[in-house]
């Protein structure tokens, strides 16, 4: 597994204050790092000649509930040259849950982050086009945070009234 | 009582795109205008809606406007165990159902960290790729419909019900098969379903030629098609384009060969890939998919080795019921399989497959317990949806037409 060591040796050199924590799990390599940092390592990590991570594949957050930094996003993005997944993932530590956004970077990353906005009110600052992907604009709850019920909440989208 | 927002008002979207012209009927001719495509439209395949901003016929932009067959599936995983969702993965991709089974099944193996027979991989392998073949004979059969050609549909959904026959003996449902389970397959592949996919394969070659030569004797289909809805080799990696439309804009990158599942890597076959990236590529790389997937199911039926079909590991993998009606140990691990979930270990994976729409993955976290703390499906329809702006502007309002058949979105997918 010689690209899994470059990609965490390039990575711990350029950013060596930003990198949280460097995980291996499954054959899957995940690097945490600080939210403030998210573009200058999409950045790096897209240009470097020998990583060229050129395809963002996912862009999605995980709702801890009860943990102090309540959500994790996590970034799925892919290099064709060097045929590697790595996984970025950035903490969210305090309200109001806010990262910058990665469009400048990838310019596929606009849908995926419109959704994660949508799924837990995380909001992406610099986005160019923050609405919500699939709950009907006005919603005003976000349906995959852990506290929002699997059954819904009643009245929260208008149903046709009766007419008599 | 306290006053409710409007929610299904647009003025946002319709404000943003009319700006500040005030259009009036005397120099209606000289402006803009603002339609509404979908979602009830029969070439949208299904329930896209699309708002358009045209100078006459020419698009100037579009908004896809998604969400009206969100379901939720996401959250409902959370809240239900690894084996009970495996039904749920047929209602993503509707034309595709034995794929998704196989990519769910993968991706919880992989948490888990076990696998599957040898026979189990050939017969999952036999079934996506059966299934990758109904798939795209739908994507053409309705493509060559949206453009003009009707009779189309019919040819090809003629190929894809003897499919579908096959699935009905193979898992038992035509249609949402539920066919795969967490180590395993639900049942083993007898001689009479190889048989029937085995006549299958023989006579389909004759049929994909006729089709073709429908299609392709036709200067209207062509001349519709061709230079039509045009994206580079950079803008499809960019926008994150995977499956046939980025292989059909010259990206040569198919999960089976990048990084093998399955048993891909014992088979042999071309990944197919065009330059052009036009709206006539994508036709004809589905057809020449097909004609690869029929070399990979000859191999597939070839090498097919005897065996198990379900993994024999107690603690993650159902027994039969027979067993356990008659064995103590198999009924008490059902119970607990039932009862207290399959248990992965602490921590996340992302798998992906290579669907007929291009890369389905999951990625799923797990706290320890039989639910995923969080399960996030990446369907390929709609990542593929977001290069439409990209692909439509400047293009005829015809040209919207094709370009959205040639993408082939399955909007309970895009939707999840």
């Amino acid at each position: 597994m010689q690209f899994k060591e470059l990609v965490t040796e390039k990575l711990k050199n350029q950013f060596s204050d930003s990198i949280v924590e460097v995980t291996d799990f499954r054959d899957d390599l995940s690097v945490l790092i600080k939210k403030e940092k998210i573009v200058e390592v999409a950045k790096f990590l897209k240009d470097d000649g020998d990583l060229q991570f050129a395809m963002c594949k996912d862009i999605t957050a995980i709702d801890w509930a009860t943990r102090k930094k309540r959500f994790t996003i996590v970034y799925q993005i892919f290099s064709l040259r060097n045929n590697f997944n790595l996984r970025i993932k950035a903490n969210l530590d305090e309200e109001p849950w806010q990262i910058e956004s990665v469009t400048s970077v990838w310019p596929g990353a606009n849908w995926y982050e419109r959704e994660t906005y949508d799924m837990y009110g995380v909001i992406f600052s610099n986005h160019p086009d923050l609405r919500r992907m699939y709950m009907p604009e006005g919603f005003q709850y976000h349906p995959l945070r852990k506290d929002f019920p699997v059954l819904g909440i009643p009245g929260s989208l208008p149903l046709p009234k009766v007419i008599k | 009582m306290e006053q409710r927002p409007n929610v299904y008002t647009d003025d946002k979207l319709y404000k943003r795109l009319l700006a500040d012209k005030d259009i009036t009927i005397d120099d209606a001719l000289e402006n803009e205008m603002v339609i509404n495509m979908g979602p009830q439209h029969p070439a949208t395949h299904g329930v896209l809606r699309l708002v358009l901003r045209l100078d006459g016929e020419t698009v100037l932009s579009v908004v896809p406007e998604l969400g009206y067959l969100h379901r939720g599936y996401e959250k409902m995983a959370e809240d239900m165990s690894y084996i009970e969702y495996i039904p749920h993965t047929d209602r993503l991709d509707y034309t595709a159902t034995l794929c998704n089974n196989v990519a769910y099944v993968l991706a919880v193996e992989k948490l888990l960290g076990i696998e599957a027979p040898k026979r189990a991989q050939y017969i999952r392998m036999m079934a996506a790729e059966l299934s990758r073949i109904a798939a795209h004979m739908v994507a053409i059969g309705t493509y060559a419909m949206d453009v003009g050609a009707v009779t189309m549909v019919m040819w090809t959904f003629r190929e894809r019900e003897k499919i579908q026959e096959i699935f009905d003996k193979l898992a038992g449902a035509r249609f949402t098969t539920s066919y795969t389970r967490i180590g395993g397959v639900g049942a083993d592949a007898d001689s009479e379903v190889l048989k029937m996919v085995k006549d299958f394969l023989d006579q389909f070659h004759s049929s994909l030629d006729e089709m073709d030569k429908l299609l392709l004797g036709n200067r209207i289909f062509i001349e519709r098609l061709e230079g039509i809805g045009v994206i580079s080799k950079e803008d499809a990696v960019a926008l994150g384009l995977t499956g046939p439309n980025l292989r059909s804009a010259g990206v040569e990158y198919d999960i089976r060969r990048a990084k093998p599942y399955l048993f891909y890597n014992e088979i042999d076959f071309k990944i197919p890939t065009y330059a052009e990236g036009d709206c006539l590529a994508r036709y004809f790389i589905r057809g020449d998919e097909v004609r690869e997937s029929v070399k990979i199911l000859y191999q597939v039926l070839d090498k097919m080795p005897q065996g198990e079909v379900m993994a024999n590991n107690p603690k993650h993998v159902l027994p039969h019921k027979t067993e356990i009606y008659s064995k103590m140990e198999e009924l008490i691990h059902d119970f607990m399989i039932i009862n207290y979930g399959i248990n992965p270990p602490v921590g996340d994976v992302y798998f992906s497959a290579e669907n007929p729409k291009g890369e389905l993955g999951f990625y799923i976290v797990s706290n320890g317990t039989g639910q995923p703390w969080k399960m996030k499906i990446r369907s390929p329809s709609f990542c593929n949806l977001q290069a439409l702006s990209k692909i439509c502007k400047g293009a005829m309002i015809s040209d919207v037409i094709a370009i959205i058949g040639s993408l082939d979105p399955v909007m309970g997918e895009a939707d999840k």
